[in-house]
C-alpha cells in the first residue's frame, strides 16, 4: 500500500498542471494520424531535460497513457488507426460513426479505455513481482508460437469467409518479408529503393484503412442521389454508461487480454486489441453483428489496449528492460534523471516511482473526462459531405505517411498498399487479418531464426520448439483455435443450407 | 488589433533583415540542422543523439537547434544507405555514426556504403562490449566461462545485438584468442533484446554496451565478467577485468564509437564549420552531466582524430573478417 502515501505528490500544482497538459496534449498527438505513442512520447523527452526527474516523468506516464486512447479518435472518426493497437477499434467504431453514432463510440471508447487503463495500473501496482517472472517466461520459442496462435485468429477476424481471411492474414505475412532480412541483411522483394527499409507498420495502417474508404467516398460524392445524410443525435453520457454496464463480459475479456497479453515483450501491445476482439466475437451470442456497428467490439478493443499500458512498464520497472518501443522511449526519459529502473528505482527513488505510477492512475481519469466533453463536437464529423471528408482524410494519410521519417518512399507505399486494399475489398478480402499478418510475419520470423540457432547449440529444434509446458500450452491453443474457427465455419455454412432447404420445401 | 498587426510586420521585417543578412555573410547554419539516426526510437544511439545535441542552439554553439530523424531497419543499413546515396549534401542533413557496425558492413557487402561515402565531423562517446552473465549463472570469472567453452564446443550460447555490430566483433575476437567454438546468437531489437536473453536464461551468457550492462549489474540481474578493452573502466566499472589482462589476446577493435558524419560532397566550407563546432558542443557540462547520468561514457575526438581511428578500424576489421 506504499503507492497511497505518494498521492501527494501527483496533486503539486505544477505536477497537476503537467498532468492535465500531458493528457491533453496526448489526446490531441494520439488522434493526429501517423504520430504513434511511440513518437509521441519521444517528441515530449526534450522538455522533460528541464523538469525535475519526477514531474518529467508525470508528463511522460500522461502522455503514452492519452496518446493510446486518443488513437481510437481516429480510429473511430476518420478509420485511420493512430496506432497497430487501434486497428480493432477503427472495426466497429467507424461503422458506427458513419451512423452518426460518433458520439456514442468514442463515450464507449474512452469509458472502456478508462476501465481498462485502471485495471492495468492496478495490476502493475500490486501484483508487480508477480507479472515481471511471466513477462521473463517468454523465450523465444515461446514467442514464436504466440505469433502462431496470433496467425490462428486471422481465420475468424473481420472476415465472413474463413479462407479469405486465411489468404488476406497470407498476403500480410508475405509483404512483412519485404526489405532487408533483419538479422542477416538478405536482401527480399526489393524491387524499388523506397521498399529496402521494408514495410512500415505506420503507413501500412493509413494506407490500408484509409485510402479504400477514400476512393469509396469521392465516388459516392459525384451524384447527389447517393450523398448519405446522417442524423448526429446527442449522446447522453448516463446512457453510454449504462451501455457500458450492460456489457462486462466485452469489457472483462478485453481487460483480461489486455493485461496478460500487453506484459509479453516485443509481442504484446500490437496485438492486444485484436486478439481481445476476436474472443469477444468467439464468446459473443451476437456474434453475426461484429464489424456492422457493434458496440461489443469497440468495448473489448479499447478496455484491451488500454488495459495494457501498465502492464507493459512492468519488464521495464523490475528489471529494466523495455518491453515495447514506447517503454524504451521512456527509459530515456529515466536515464537522463540518472534514475535506473530495477531495484534501484523503487529502493532508492520510491518517490518518484510512486508518483509516477499514481499519476498515470489519475491520468486514467482525467483522460476519460476531457474524451467524453469532446466527445459531442467531434462526432460532427460525420456531417461533412462526403468529397470535403474524402480529401481532407487524404491530406492527413499524405503528412502522416511522410512525417515518420521524412520519407517519400512510406508515401508510396502507403498509396500502394491503399489502391490495392481497395480492390482486395471488392472481392470480400478485408484488411485486419492482412495487417495482422504483417505485424506477425517478422515477430515469428525473428524468433524461429533466434530459437533454431539456440536449439542448435543445445538439444536441437524438436526437443526446442516441442517440449516444455508453456510450448505444450500454446500449441493448444493454436489447434484449438483453428479447430473453432473451423467448426464455427461449418454450423454456419449448415445452417444456410438448412435454412435454403426448408424455404424450398416450403 | 492594429497595434498587434504592427507588431507582426516588424517582428517579420527583423526576422527577414536577419535571414538576409545572415546569407550574405554566409553564417552557416541559419537554420535546423537535421540528425539521421539509423536505428529506432529509444536505442542506445538514439538516446544519446538526443542528448549529445542538446544545447546546439545556444549561440556558443551551433547557434540552431539540431532536431533527429529516425530511419531505422535491417540493423542500420537502411539509414546509412539513404544517408550515402539520397542525404542532401549540403551541411543540414549529419547522420549518427556507429563503428565497428558501419564499416563492418561494408566489409562484408551488399551496402551502399564505406568510410569512403561520408566525412566525420566528430566523436562523441565510446562505450567498449562487455561480457556477462545472469545474476544466478555457475560462471563467476570469464575463466569458468572459457573452459566451459573449451570443453563444449558450439555449446555456449552468446547473445548481442546484431550481425557485425561491436558485439560480434568482441564474440569472434574471443573465440579466436581462446581457440574455441561458441554459438552467437543475433537478436532483433538491439541491445535491449539481447539483454533479456541473458536475463531471462535463454543464453547462457551474453555481450552486450557496458553502459547497458552497468546499468543491469546495479539492478541485480547480472553479473558482469570482463570488458573488451585496452583498459579497464575507471569511472563505471574500476573492479571488472579486461580480456586483456585476463590472458586473452583481445584489443579494443570491438569498442562502439559513436559519433556524426556528413555525406561526401559536402561543402568543405560547411565541414570545417561543424568540425570545429561540434567537439564543443559534446564537451558541454549539462551534456556531461546527462551523459554520466545514464552510464554513457563519453569521448569527445575532433574530426582529425575520427578519421585516424576509421582507418585503424578498417583495417583491423578487414583481417578480422577475411575467412568468415
Amino acid at each position: 500500500m506504499e503507492f497511497l502515501n505518494h498521492f501527494g505528490g501527483v496533486f503539486e500544482p505544477l505536477a497537476l498542471m503537467l498532468l492535465i497538459g500531458g493528457t491533453v496534449g496526448g489526446l490531441i498527438l494520439g488522434a493526429t494520424p501517423g504520430l504513434s505513442p511511440t513518437m509521441a512520447v519521444a517528441l515530449l523527452i526534450p522538455f522533460t531535460f528541464h523538469l525535475q526527474p519526477v514531474h518529467g516523468l508525470i508528463l511522460l506516464g500522461a502522455a503514452y497513457t492519452s496518446t493510446v486512447a486518443g488513437g481510437a479518435v481516429s480510429a473511430i472518426l476518420l478509420k485511420i488507426p493512430g496506432a497497430p493497437a487501434n486497428i480493432a477499434t477503427s472495426l466497429d467504431g467507424h461503422e458506427m460513426a458513419k451512423q452518426g453514432h460518433g458520439a456514442r463510440a468514442l463515450h464507449l471508447s474512452f469509458l472502456s479505455s478508462g476501465v481498462g487503463g485502471l485495471i492495468g495500473v492496478l495490476l502493475l501496482i500490486f501484483l508487480t513481482p508477480l507479472l515481471s517472472q511471466w513477462a521473463l517466461a517468454f523465450g523465444p520459442s515461446h514467442l514464436f508460437w504466440l505469433a502462431i496462435v496470433g496467425v490462428t485468429v486471422i481465420g475468424s477476424l473481420d472476415s465472413n469467409s474463413f479462407v479469405k481471411g486465411l489468404l488476406s492474414g497470407c498476403i500480410g505475412l508475405w509483404l512483412s518479408m519485404i526489405g532487408y532480412d533483419d538479422i542477416q541483411g538478405a536482401q527480399r522483394f526489393i524491387f524499388h529503393d523506397a521498399l529496402s527499409g521494408g514495410i512500415n507498420i505506420i503507413p501500412a495502417l493509413i494506407g490500408l484503412f484509409a485510402i479504400p474508404q477514400v476512393i469509396d467516398m469521392f465516388g459516392k460524392g459525384r451524384f447527389i442521389t447517393e450523398i448519405e445524410t446522417v442524423k448526429v443525435p446527442k449522446q447522453q453520457f448516463m446512457n453510454s454508461l449504462r451501455e457500458l454496464r450492460g456489457n462486462v463480459r466485452a469489457l472483462t475479456i478485453g481487460t483480461t487480454f489486455g493485461s496478460i497479453i500487453g506484459l509479453i515483450p516485443g509481442v504484446g501491445g500490437q496485438i492486444a486489441g485484436l486478439v481481445a476482439y476476436d474472443q469477444t466475437r468467439k464468446f459473443s451470442p451476437d456474434r453475426d453483428k461484429f464489424g456492422t456497428g457493434h458496440p461489443e467490439g469497440l468495448i473489448a478493443a479499447e478496455s484491451a489496449n488500454n488495459a495494457m499500458v501498465g502492464p507493459s512498464l512492468v519488464p521495464l520497472l523490475t528489471l529494466s528492460i523495455p518491453g515495447s518501443p514506447t517503454a524504451a522511449v521512456l527509459l530515456g526519459g529515466l536515464l537522463i534523471h540518472g534514475i535506473f529502473p530495477g531495484t534501484d528505482l523503487f529502493d532508492n527513488h520510491p518517490q518518484v516511482a510512486w508518483t509516477f505510477i499514481n499519476s498515470m492512475l489519475i491520468g486514467q481519469i482525467l483522460m476519460v473526462a476531457f474524451g467524453i466533453y469532446t466527445a459531442q463536437w467531434a462526432a460532427r464529423i460525420a456531417l461533412v459531405p462526403n468529397s470535403l471528408m474524402a480529401s481532407a482524410v487524404l491530406v492527413l494519410a499524405l503528412f502522416g505517411s511522410y512525417s515518420i521519417q521524412q520519407s517519400m518512399g512510406d508515401v508510396y507505399i502507403m498509396l500502394a498498399l491503399g489502391v490495392g486494399m481497395f480492390f482486395l475489398d471488392r472481392f470480400g478480402f478485408s484488411a485486419a487479418p492482412l495487417v495482422l499478418g504483417l505485424i506477425l510475419g517478422p515477430i515469428a520470423e525473428a524468433n524461429f531464426i533466434q530459437g533454431t540457432q539456440i536449439a542448435a547449440a543445445q538439444d536441437g529444434p524438436w526437443v526446442y520448439f516441442l517440449t516444455g509446458p508453456l510450448n505444450m500450452l500454446l500449441i493448444f491453443f493454436a489447434v484449438s483455435s483453428i479447430a473453432f474457427s473451423f467448426w464455427s465455419n461449418l454450423m454456419a455454412s449448415k445452417s444456410k443450407k438448412d435454412g435454403l432447404a426448408e424455404e424450398v420445401t416450403k | 488589433m492594429k497595434k498587434l498587426a504592427k507588431g507582426f510586420v516588424i517582428a517579420a521585417t527583423a526576422v527577414a533583415t536577419t535571414w538576409g543578412v545572415s546569407a550574405l555573410a554566409g553564417d552557416f547554419p541559419d537554420r535546423p540542422v537535421g540528425v539521421a539516426v539509423s536505428y529506432g526510437a529509444g536505442g542506445a544511439t538514439d538516446f544519446q543523439a538526443r542528448i549529445v545535441t542538446m544545447v546546439a542552439g545556444n549561440k556558443d554553439m551551433l547557434g540552431q537547434p539540431v532536431y533527429i530523424v529516425n530511419k531505422p531497419g535491417a540493423g542500420g543499413r537502411v539509414g546509412w544507405n539513404w544517408f550515402a546515396t539520397k542525404a542532401p549534401k549540403d551541411g543540414y542533413t549529419m547522420s549518427a555514426y556507429n563503428v565497428p557496425h558501419f564499416i563492418a558492413q561494408s566489409i562484408k557487402g551488399g551496402v551502399k556504403y564505406s568510410t569512403d561515402s561520408f566525412e566525420p565531423i566528430a566523436n562523441w562517446g565510446a562505450d567498449p562490449a562487455v561480457v556477462l552473465v545472469g545474476k544466478d549463472s555457475k560462471f563467476n570469472t570469464i575463466k569458468d566461462l572459457v573452459e566451459f567453452a573449451k570443453a563444449n564446443p558450439g555449446k555456449l550460447t552468446l547473445s548481442g545485438a546484431g550481425l557485425f555490430v561491436g558485439h560480434h566483433i568482441a564474440a569472434l575476437q574471443l573465440q579466436q584468442s581462446t581457440g574455441t567454438k561458441m554459438a552467437y546468437i543475433p537478436t532483433k531489437g538491439g541491445g535491449a533484446a539481447a539483454m533479456k536473453a541473458v536475463i531471462a536464461g535463454n543464453v547462457l551468457a551474453g555481450i552486450n554496451n557496458l553502459s547497458d550492462g552497468y546499468r543491469a549489474a546495479k539492478a541485480g540481474n547480472v553479473k558482469i565478467l570482463a570488458v573488451a578493452d585496452l583498459e579497464r573502466n575507471k569511472e563505471f566499472l574500476p573492479d571488472v577485468p579486461t580480456l586483456k589482462e585476463s590472458g586473452y589476446d583481445v584489443d579494443n577493435s570491438s569498442v562502439n564509437f559513436r559519433g556524426l558524419m556528413v555525406p561526401k560532397g559536402t561543402p568543405q566550407s560547411a565541414i570545417d564549420t561543424l568540425a570545429a563546432k561540434v567537439p564543443a558542443m559534446f564537451k558541454h557540462a549539462r551534456v556531461a552531466k546527462r551523459m554520466k547520468a545514464g552510464g554513457s561514457p563519453i569521448k569527445v575526438m575532433t574530426r582529425a582524430e575520427v578519421q585516424e581511428m576509421w582507418k585503424a578500424r578498417q583495417k583491423a576489421l578487414a583481417g578480422l573478417l577475411k575467412g568468415l
